[in-house]
């Protein structure tokens, strides 16, 4: 938390704290992400259990949307079939500007056990949509959800609001 | 002065048009990726077209080319909520084709996993149900007290969902020290927890009314569209493989098979089926606590496992009682180590084919309750 440290040495009088906007706004958004409750396959079960009692999804902001159009983020958990597939690729479209996507589970992230001769499975669900946090595990446990919501945070947290363009010519530039 | 004008209308003889509407396959409420074309009339349904082949993973094209201890986790992943009981009609099968006589201890420990995670599929199985009717507190419940179970299989197994436990022949570990003690505690936990859901969720008066009368099946159609499970038990008929064609161990407990009797409504309707459920819970506790009085300590659970994994040629079927229902598998064996064909026969797809026949004439918020009593799985209908 980048902004509320800068509280440790405040100016006299209190109360001042210099900082960026970006700063406040990403901090603001990376508490906060809401993402699509939508469920592929066995990790959707792991999901659940993400979500209820002993780990507690919500403690990092994130409710759940059942319209793609409220939601932050989608989780991709499960296999993606190439029947599964458009729909998946209509669901990312229908959200807004910025969105995100996690990939949740082997199936997802390359096809996993299904790989070889799984002749209507997706190898990879970033074949189609981008992607920005992996998950790995068969299905993974929910605290390696907790990992992947946490690098998706702190994703959010560096991203460049305003002068997008400059910044991206002086990476390139590099 | 402007006159009011009066609309004399007949409101039950204007004509509505019929309208079709797709339900899923993202829709939270229809447990995966199933979806339903449901033709309506103003809020009535008048006609339900599941589609399926969202979740196909291509099941038996992978049996063809894995070898037969490869084939375990594929089948966990059928029906990724009870994965151990999905293990256990596989390799039943294999050890009747190869003639293999299984030690003791295997069967108790077999017993004990299958009952753990029958009553862990029944409580997703009713808190789920219980959100579709809008009540999310034993979810909360519900959802602890399996993380328990899950922790005693994740410690006798390795893994939290697909387990991969069983093997042809015997299992892939023996039981930890304390295992027994765990057991007895999650009996205990299990327990308490379902006393406080009957007034919480079963008994609620708003549940009732949601769930009774609704999504009736009778005993002759659940018994023609080839029902099973507590699906064809919650319409009354007294059906169940473990007392019906016994194996394993099973006829060495006494426990009794719950049936629904429409305390609250009519037989067969929603609330019966769940019912089912959660009296099945008690079931299973009390076979956990015989098996844990009975198990024997001495034993080795991996000794009758064949090096060399190679049935003759012929071919199997052998079926159990899964928390769904009757799933069986059929093998074709060729004679390799290779097997010509798996056949899974899925509970949940059998069960899902009742829908459209039980679903006419109700709203269309009752169709989502319908869709929850069935308690399918998506992995299984699919496959």
């Amino acid at each position: 938390m980048g902004l509320l440290n800068k509280l440790d040495d405040p100016y006299e009088g209190g109360g001042i704290v210099l900082g960026k906007i970006e700063d406040l706004l990403n901090w603001g958004r990376s508490k906060s992400d809401w993402y699509l409750h939508f469920g592929l396959a066995c990790c959707a079960i792991e999901f659940m259990a993400m979500n209820a009692s002993h780990f507690d999804f919500m403690r990092f902001g994130t409710i759940p949307r059942a319209s793609p159009r409220q939601a932050d983020f989608i989780m991709v958990t499960g296999t993606v079939t190439f029947k599964m597939a458009d729909r998946i690729k209509i669901l990312y479209e229908q959200m807004s500007e910025p969105k995100y996507v996690i990939s949740v589970g082997s199936c997802s992230n390359c096809g996993g056990p299904y790989w070889e001769h799984g002749y209507h499975v997706l190898k990879g669900v970033d074949r189609i949509i981008p992607v920005d946090v992996y998950i790995p595990g068969c299905p993974p446990r929910p605290e390696a959800f907790q990992e992947g919501m946490m690098l998706l945070q702190e994703k959010i947290s560096h991203q460049a609001i305003f002068n997008k363009r400059k910044k991206l010519e002086a990476e390139l530039e590099k | 002065m402007s006159e009011k004008k009066r609309l004399d209308l007949e409101y039950s003889q204007l004509e509505s048009d019929r309208m079709r509407i797709n339900v899923g396959p993202q829709h939270p409420s229809t447990h995966g990726v199933l979806r339903l074309e449901v033709e309506i009339e103003g809020e009535i349904v008048t006609e339900v077209v599941p589609h399926l082949g969202y979740l196909h993973r291509s099941f038996e094209k992978h049996c063809e080319k894995m070898t037969y201890p490869q084939i375990i986790p594929y089948i966990d992943r059928i029906d990724y909520i009870a994965a151990m009981n999905n293990e256990w009609p596989y390799v039943m099968a294999m050890e009747k084709l190869m003639g293999i006589q299984i030690p003791e201890k295997v069967e108790f420990i077999r017993v004990i996993m299958a009952e753990l995670n029958r009553i862990a599929n029944h409580q997703i199985a009713v808190a789920t149900f219980g959100l579709d009717a809008g009540a999310f507190t034993p979810f909360l419940f519900f959802f602890r007290d399996r993380e328990y179970i899950i922790w005693i299989l994740e410690k006798m197994s390795g893994a939290r969902l697909l387990y991969n436990y069983f093997r042809i022949g015997g299992l892939a570990g023996d039981v930890y020290p304390g295992f027994k003690e765990d057991c007895l505690n999650i009996v205990k936990q299990v327990r308490k927890t379902n006393a406080e859901v009957m007034d919480l969720l079963i008994y609620n008066r708003i549940f009732i009314q949601r769930t009774a009368n609704v999504g009736i099946l009778p005993a002759d159609v659940a018994i023609n569209y080839a029902c099973s499970g507590p699906v064809l038990r919650g319409s009354g008929v007294k059906y169940d493989l473990r007392k019906d064609e016994t194996y394993s161990i099973y006829n060495r407990f006494d426990f009794d098979i719950p049936v629904g009797t429409g305390e609250v409504g009519t037989l067969g309707d929603c609330w019966d089926r769940n019912m089912v459920r959660v009296n099945e819970m008690e079931q299973s506790c009390r076979i956990i606590e015989q098996a844990i009085a009975q198990m024997p300590d001495e034993g080795d659970v991996q000794s009758a496992i064949p090096k060399r994994i190679k049935p003759p040629v012929g071919e199997v079927y052998m079926r159990a009682e899964n928390p769904k229902g009757d799933l069986g598998f059929y093998i074709v064996s060729n004679g390799t180590d290779k097997p010509e064909r798996v056949k899974a026969r899925g509970t949940s797809f059998v069960n899902l084919s009742v829908i459209p026949e039980i679903s006419k004439g109700y709203m269309f918020a009752d169709l989502i309750l319908i869709l929850g009593s069935i308690d399918i799985v998506l992995g299984e209908v699919d496959r």
